[in-house]
């Protein structure tokens, strides 16, 4: 039952005051906000073209199914309809399949048969939108339907339906093994150990339902050859050298252009079929034609998340002293293996399962299978995959702890990496820069009230009300990546920046990455600020066209600061260390002389002799002598490879009432207190944590895109698929420490998916805690009333 | 973007207008009031009209609630907003202000109307499960004249109703009773502004001992009709109201239903909720009727 509550007062003076800051890092209004809060941003919809045509896409209503004929006379005799085209049409083009980022196939319309419900079948372009959809019922495919493979767990069966006839050879559903860690020791720990803990524990798919669905606005002019190309994506650069390789259109005569985007979550990473069809619309058409997905295309069709299906199990002594954890995953990638992640990481970062804790061994087996549903895999704010591996690590501590009967919060302090072993080497391989989790671990638990929440809750346990408290404790790894390991398809995951000092001292500054959201023209306005003393507000920020940014892999995986990031502030030097060649021109004395002071260089000890950052951009465009051999200008460019992930960490604490009666959830309390090394502006951290702590209660209490047993999609809308609104959350209670990455040239670590990472364990912990009393340990999401109540007469079932 | 298929659009001028075109364009044509349950099936093509007619102009005639010594007559056209914020309704009948603030949201709630939720019927309607709850009449009207029928008439199946192709449901009428009562209604949903996992109404009216006059609960969301459940206003009536009452009505309405699973939730636990529900509805419409 929804009750409404009070909010709690807004500072507004701590945000007007810290605008009054002159410049760099700290709390400061949104640049960006002053445009997208007037209604004055330009999404994709907005993009309007003199002759543009619309275009649809006709999809599959079965989830397994041949293509006996499809009959399309009718559609193109409708009225306003320019073009109808099938997957035979695209065959004569070479163009029915397209790579996807996992270096797997995917159709981009169907020819032999469908394989998932919502798969694209046909397209039509009409002069507008109504006639390309009525259009649309005109078209009469006639499909002879196969059984599907729905669950997973069967995928691999021998009789199982085959759904990639199209692969050559293929004779089952398996898509990949992959293993990490060393199975032979952590067999040795377990079998030695005095406590193991077993559970399976599911992920349930989930899907990122960015509030702007995807599309694109597809302009091929035949004269020029070049292609224009308005599209919902968070990686322009690495789309236009895929569409390059796709359709065979040289690289320099494709423009992707990412203009204002309604969130992403890493829905917007793959490329989807719909932007093809766009392309092919228009050169078929020689016009420009719009595609955009409604709803329910959206929720049925592109990018899922998660869906994993894992058993954890953990040795440990009888004291608590954490041994070794080993898992066996079952991965659901659909009809096709779309998933985005570094080509040497086909589970992406799964491998950090390990967590925040020293252990002495650790393995882990998985195996991916195709199953008929839709395809995808890594997106929804997951750092690749590593939301999986946290939910499975603070899951299983947290059954441990039941098991124990040890605090949980205790129990996590007893095993944390200790800050002299950083930089830490996981027993999977992974090089942790920094961390110091005991002080931050100290801080949820202070700002909670730890102590008296538990005597709370024991109190309430006497009355045979139910309270529960959670915690989780993550270590992200974020920043893909260096490029001797990671790369995209052969794209390596570095990102280039561009800055140039105008003659009047104001500055642009272009980004291959594209923010959806997070703030990046105030984010990078502020690190370039903080290194060179131009006020935020004097700094352009360009993003998001390929013809005007350097090329770099985009945004995605919390990467932006810790890798765009770092070469905003490293190209900022590189000017700077310029700026000081002319300062020492311009102030007559040797470099060795002058300091910097944010803003302005001046004569060592005589500081009222100095000059500044504009002053010096006057110089270097102006008139009169520059330093001998130096060319005018005040610019420069860098393309950044990180020498490292970085590896911002977070506590967690939730409390949670459950109602006996109806066993309905109520969040009562978060408190959630991150590190994410230096901190550009707070707020905007505040921000991504709220957001992403709201989607953890989203996961966690009513997510979920699940199927029947044909394959029908049951969260194609979202009165189906349930996201949470102002009412489900409560008031945020956020806190930092700081730890500074040791080789990002700030420090920064990334925060844009902590929160999506670290919440939904503490809720899932906190419901299952408040549950104790029914002799309960785990219970999957989505923690549904009716689920939870299932949970507490022992009858909980997993969400496959 | 969900579009409908292709429609003509009318707009009413009076109620006999409306039923003058519904007359003349038979099942082509449907009336539109707050369209928050009609253009979400026309935009996913669920369902298609050839004609629509929209009857939010007569919100004057039709949007009203009016107090009488022995009947509360609300109009069809009154929007979810208009029952919320009524203070004289929810004196009378507090299940409503209980009802409407669960119900959507505030942007569903300011246009939406109690003739568009009756005659929608969906089984998860909670005006429904509330007029059942209060006995509700309602009054249709056709070019012959007026009828009125009882909330069982009313509801002849789900997404079916006593209103013919050519009629127009006008108004809702409650009795109200002499004697103390109370009311009160409680819903579970899995999050805000979502339909019914179950939820349920209940009415009290006390003679002056205290004892049980009548009794009734609606409940929505547990089969494919919302019905009253009579067996429990039997059960109850002539009684003192106590705990023990209230567990057997609660019985009788987990057994009375017939939910099914769904990804709202089980068969078993939606049963379990008409149980708990209506225990609570009932302890609240008591404790309102005291008080
Ligand atoms: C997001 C969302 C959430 C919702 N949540 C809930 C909820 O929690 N609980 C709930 O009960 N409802 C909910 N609703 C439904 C909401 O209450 C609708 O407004 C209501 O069901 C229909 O009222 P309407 O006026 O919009 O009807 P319309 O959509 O205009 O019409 C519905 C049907 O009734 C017919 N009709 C309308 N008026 C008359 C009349 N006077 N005579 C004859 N036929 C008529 C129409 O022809 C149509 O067939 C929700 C709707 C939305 C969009």
């Amino acid at each position: 039952m929804t009750t409404v509550q009070e909010p709690s007062q807004v500072k507004l003076t701590e945000f007007e005051d810290n605008d009054q800051k002159p410049v760099g890092f700290g709390r400061m209004l949104r640049k960006e906000d002053a445009r997208l809060l007037r209604g004055r941003g330009r999404f994709v919809d907005d993009v309007q073209l003199p002759g543009m045509l619309h275009l649809a896409i006709l999809r599959s209503p079965f989830a397994h199914a041949n293509i006996v004929s499809i009959d399309t006379s009718a559609a193109e005799a409708s009225p306003g309809v320019k073009a109808v085209v099938t997957g035979e049409t695209l065959k004569g083009l070479g163009l029915a399949w397209m790579p996807t980022l996992s270096n797997d196939v995917q159709a981009v319309l169907a020819t032999d048969k469908v394989r998932f419900q919502g798969q694209e079948v046909a397209f039509v372009v009409a002069e507008d939108r109504y006639q390309a959809r009525d259009a649309l019922e005109l078209i009469d495919v006639e499909y002879d339907v196969l059984d599907p493979v729905i669950d997973v767990r069967r995928a691999l069966e021998p009789d199982a339906p085959i759904i990639r006839t199209d692969l050559e050879g293929k004779n089952d559903n398996h898509v990949f093994d992959w293993e990490t860690g060393d199975e032979e020791e952590t067999n040795r720990v377990f079998a030695e150990a005095d406590v193991i803990v077993k559970e399976d524990i599911v992920y349930p798919r989930v899907h990122p339902a960015p509030m702007e669905t995807c599309g694109s606005v597809a302009d091929f002019d035949p004269v020029e050859g070049k292609l224009r190309l308005w599209s919902t994506t968070q990686a322009p650069h690495a789309h236009r050298t895929l569409y390059a390789i796709v359709a065979g259109i040289p690289e320099h005569k494709i423009q992707v252009i990412a203009p204002d985007i309604g969130g992403g979550f890493g829905n917007k990473v793959p490329i989807y079929p719909g932007y093809v069809h766009s392309i092919v619309g228009s050169i078929v058409t020689g016009k420009p034609v719009k595609w955009m997905e409604d709803r329910s295309e959206n929720l049925i069709s592109t990018g899922f998340a998660r869906d994993y299906i894992m058993r954890a199990e953990i040795a440990a002594t009888r004291e608590g002293k954490i041994l070794a954890i080993r898992t066996n995953v079952l991965a659901d990638h659909g009809a096709f293996n779309g998933t985005a992640a570094p080509v040497k990481y086909p589970a992406g970062f799964f491998g950090v399962f390990t967590g925040s804790y020293d252990l002495q061994a650790a393995h882990c087996k998985m195996t991916a299978v195709y199953t008929n549903k839709a395809p995808g895999g890594v997106a929804y704010a997951c750092s690749f995959r590593i939301t999986e591996a946290v939910y499975l690590v603070e899951r299983i501590v947290d059954v441990l702890a039941y098991e124990l009967q040890m605090d949980p919060a205790e129990l996590r302090l007893k095993n944390f990496i200790q800050k002299d072993q950083f930089p830490y080497t996981t027993k999977t391989g992974w090089v942790y820069d920094s961390g110091d989790y005991e002080p931050t671990m100290r801080l949820a638990m202070e700002m909670a009230g730890y102590d008296e929440l538990r005597k709370e809750q024991a109190e309430k346990r006497a009355r045979g009300e139910l309270m529960g408290i959670g915690i989780s404790f993550f270590t992200e790894a974020v920043g893909a990546g260096p490029r001797k390991d990671m790369d995209i398809l052969g794209l390596g995951m570095a990102d280039g920046c561009e800055l140039r000092v105008h003659p009047t001292g104001k500055a642009v500054v272009r980004l291959s990455v594209k923010t959806q959201g997070q703030g990046h023209e105030t984010t990078f306005a502020q690190i370039i600020a903080e290194e060179l003393g131009i006020p935020p507000a004097d700094i352009d920020v360009v993003h998001g066209d390929t013809d005007n940014t350097p090329f770099g892999l985009g945004t995605y995986g919390s990467r932006s600061t810790p890798v765009s990031g770092a070469a905003a502030a490293l190209v900022a030097r590189k000017v700077r260390d310029k700026a000081k060649l002319i300062a020492s021109a311009m102030l007559e004395v040797s470099v060795a002389d002058i300091d910097w002071v944010k803003g302005s260089f001046s004569v060592k000890g005589d500081p009222g002799k100095s000059v500044t950052i504009q002053d010096i951009a006057m110089r270097a465009h102006g008139a009169g002598d520059l330093p001998d051999g130096m060319e005018g200008g005040l610019e420069a460019q860098i393309c950044y490879n990180p020498s490292n992930l970085t590896y911002p960490h977070g506590a967690y604490i939730c409390v949670v009432d459950v109602d006996p009666g109806t066993a309905e959830v109520k969040v009562r309390r978060f408190i959630a207190v991150d590190d994410c090394g230096t901190r550009i502006n707070p707020m905007i951290i505040e921000g991504q944590v709220h957001g992403g702590l709201t989607d953890g209660v989203g996961m966690a209490l009513m997510e979920m895109i699940s199927f029947d047993e044909d394959g029908n999609c049951l969260g194609a809308s979202l009165m189906d698929y349930l996201i949470p609104t102002a009412l489900e959350v409560p008031d945020w209670e956020t806190g930092y420490t700081v730890t500074p990455s040791p080789h990002h040239p700030i420090g920064a670590k990334g925060v844009g998916e902590s929160a999506t990472v670290g919440s939904p364990p503490a809720i899932v912990n906190a419901v299952v805690d408040a549950l104790k009393p029914y002799g309960i340990r785990h219970a999957d999401m989505p923690l549904t009333p009716s689920r939870v109540w299932d949970a507490m007469r022992g009858q909980a079932t997993p969400p496959i | 973007m969900q579009v409908p298929a292709p429609f003509e659009y009318e707009r009413a001028t009076s109620v006999d207008q409306a039923i003058g075109l519904l007359e003349r364009l038979g099942s082509s044509a449907r009336l539109v009031a707050g369209g928050h349950s009609l253009l979400p099936m026309m935009k996913l093509r669920l369902a298609n009209f050839e004609y629509l007619i929209d009857i939010n102009d007569l919100h004057g005639e039709l949007g009203y609630i009016r107090l009488g010594a022995d009947e509360v007559r609300i109009g069809a056209m009154t929007r979810h907003r208009e029952l919320l914020e009524s203070d004289a309704l929810a004196q009378v009948f507090p299940v409503f202000r209980d009802a409407e603030k669960v119900i959507a949201d505030p942007i569903v709630r300011n246009r939406g109307t109690l003739g568009g939720s009756l005659c929608q019927a969906d089984p998860s309607e909670d005006l429904s499960a509330v007029c059942t709850t209060l006995d509700a009449s309602c009054v249709i009207r056709g070019a012959n004249g007026e009828r009125v029928v009882s909330m069982e008439e009313f509801h002849v199946g789900p997404y079916e109703t006593a209103v013919a192709d050519n009629e127009i449901l006008t108004e809702i009428r409650i009795p109200v009773k002499s004697g103390k009562s109370g009311s009160a209604y409680a819903k579970v949903e899995r999050r805000a502004g979502d339909w019914a996992v179950v939820s349920a109404g209940a009415a009290i009216w006390l003679d002056d001992k205290g004892h049980i006059h009548d009794a009734r609960v609606g409940l929505a969301a547990v089969g494919p009709n919302t019905t009253g459940i009579p067996e429990i206003s039997a059960a109850l009536r002539g009684h003192e109201p106590d705990e023990s009452l209230f567990e057997l009505a609660g019985a009788i309405a987990a057994r009375s239903c017939d939910p099914s699973t769904d990804t709202r939730g089980s068969a078993e636990y939606k049963r379990h909720l008409a149980d708990e529900l209506t225990r609570r509805t009932l302890r609240k419409a008591v404790e309102r009727a005291r008080s």
